[in-house]
């Protein structure tokens, strides 16, 4: 059975039909509502991320499904100390589909080694959100028309976001890639996304600890929030966290048809006044988002033999 | 210095100096009642120091937990005082239970009952990953 644990368990085909079918539900939402009719997605939260869980749950909805499950931890079994093995296999007696969001990284993982439906990884830690990479993939091939040549630069927290190290292994399949990594020196990208995925692929790449420099070659420009969750040590957090701001006045050397993105939420690192311009996507982000997961759920429900 | 050859049992020869005791300890040959020998910093013409472990008794070693700690021994089963089969081991592909995930993020670090999966990543620089978390593995994890 197919589950999305990792972007990369899809083929680049996989993800253009994908895209397909997410384009056309945009156009044709009515051919979608029913689609899923008398099927339950089970979302099963075992930390708060409320934006990732509406996000299914409305996906779910308007397939004409329904969704069962929980927010929090607390509100699971995993407070009675039920390991994740025998809560996939619980629940996959009761739903079609499950989304996990765990903060133990490889947890999504080990429920689908024990589910007998298919499991999407909402986000294991620190490690992979293959959806928010698929919701940034959607964006960026309805925003520029496709993935090649592209210049993008990643903004702000490159060391512990994964967003940003799921993102750069997808794009670099496509060809003419240049990637500007922008971070303080702390936050730099680890070694091993340069490593392992940068240099096999042969995509040039620029690391800076300048966002100016580079404003006027960039295609996207995605930018980051500095999470405080993932830092051990508060003062750090606090001394990073400002680091990056983009303002009105360092996009004024940015090209007309720039596409800001940014994962959400966001803390400051965009100043608000630019949710006026025209090349801020991040809302578009968040629908996007949600028809990407449709496409998901269609997709992973259908190989499954359950629709 | 004198070991007595074994009659039945095996020689790990080929140890990289200093590892033979990391192999001991993995492969669990305490709990063995058998005679075990370890040779630390015997010559080798082709390694100049190597280890070795000679166990005597014909028992089934983990080749896996051999093949991570140290790829390029030979394994040579005597059977009556002869040498009967000579291995060599290749770095494995999949390390099950033989180190353990060292972040402590990981979904092995709380669910106790959860085999420690490792795949080879490098075979050339000998880099394994975890299977749940990605996290890399040092040769010398444990």
């Amino acid at each position: 059975m197919k589950h999305l644990i990792d972007i990369q368990n899809l083929s680049v085909e996989e993800i253009e039909d994908l895209i397909n079918v997410a384009n056309d539900i945009i156009a044709n939402p009515e051919k979608y509502s029913e689609a899923c009719r008398g099927k339950k997605l089970a979302t099963l939260f075992f930390e708060p991320s409320t934006r990732t869980r509406l996000s299914f749950e409305a996906a779910m909805y308007e397939l004409g499904g329904n969704v069962l499950g929980f927010s929090e931890a607390q509100s699971s079994s995993a407070s009675k100390g039920e390991s994740v093995a025998d809560t996939a296999k619980v629940v996959s007696c009761y739903a079609d589909i499950i989304a996990m969001r765990h903060p133990k990284e490889g947890a999504p993982l080990v429920a689908s080694l024990n589910s007998d439906v298919p499991v999407i990884n909402a986000g294991d830690g620190g490690h992979f959100h293959p959806t928010q990479t698929l919701a940034d993939l959607l964006t960026i091939q309805r925003e520029k028309g496709g993935f090649e040549n592209l210049t993008v630069g990643f903004c702000g927290d490159l060391k512990f976001g994964r967003t940003v190290h799921s993102l750069i292994s997808a794009l670099a399949r496509y060809k003419g890639l240049k990637v500007i990594l922008i971070s303080p020196e702390e936050l730099k990208l680890p070694s091993y996304v340069k490593s392992e995925v940068l240099k096999p692929a042969g995509i040039e790449y620029v690391q800076t600890t300048s966002l100016e420099e580079y404003m006027p070659e960039l295609d996207i420009l995605y930018m980051t929030r500095v999470q405080r969750e993932r830092f051990f040590n508060e003062e750090d957090y606090l001394r990073l966290k400002d680091s990056y701001i983009l303002t009105p006045e360092k996009l004024k050397t940015a090209k007309p048809e720039l596409s800001i993105m940014h994962p959400l939420p966001r803390v400051n690192e965009i100043s608000v006044e630019i949710d006026k311009d025209p090349r801020a996507c991040y809302f578009k982000q968040v629908l996007n988002g949600k028809y990407i997961r449709m496409a998901l759920i269609l997709k992973l429900l259908r190989e499954a033999g359950r629709i | 210095m004198n070991i007595d050859s074994i009659k039945n049992g095996i020689v790990i020869d080929h140890i990289p100096a200093g590892r033979g005791m990391k192999l001991y300890e993995l492969l669990g040959l305490a709990k063995l009642d058998c005679p075990v020998a370890i040779i630390k910093n015997a010559n080798s013409s082709a390694m100049g120091r190597k280890d070795i472990i000679k166990i005597d008794a014909d028992i089934a070693v983990d080749l896996d937990i051999i093949g991570y700690v140290a790829p390029n021994v030979t394994i040579n089963i005597i059977r009556d005082g002869k040498l009967v089969e000579k291995k060599s081991i290749e770095l494995p592909k999949i390390l099950k239970n033989v180190i353990k995930c060292k972040n402590p993020r990981c979904i092995t670090s709380t669910e106790q009952e959860l085999e420690h999966v490792f795949r080879l990543e490098n075979a050339e620089e000998r880099i394994y990953r975890c299977a749940y978390c990605d996290t890399k593995a040092s040769a010398d994890s444990d």
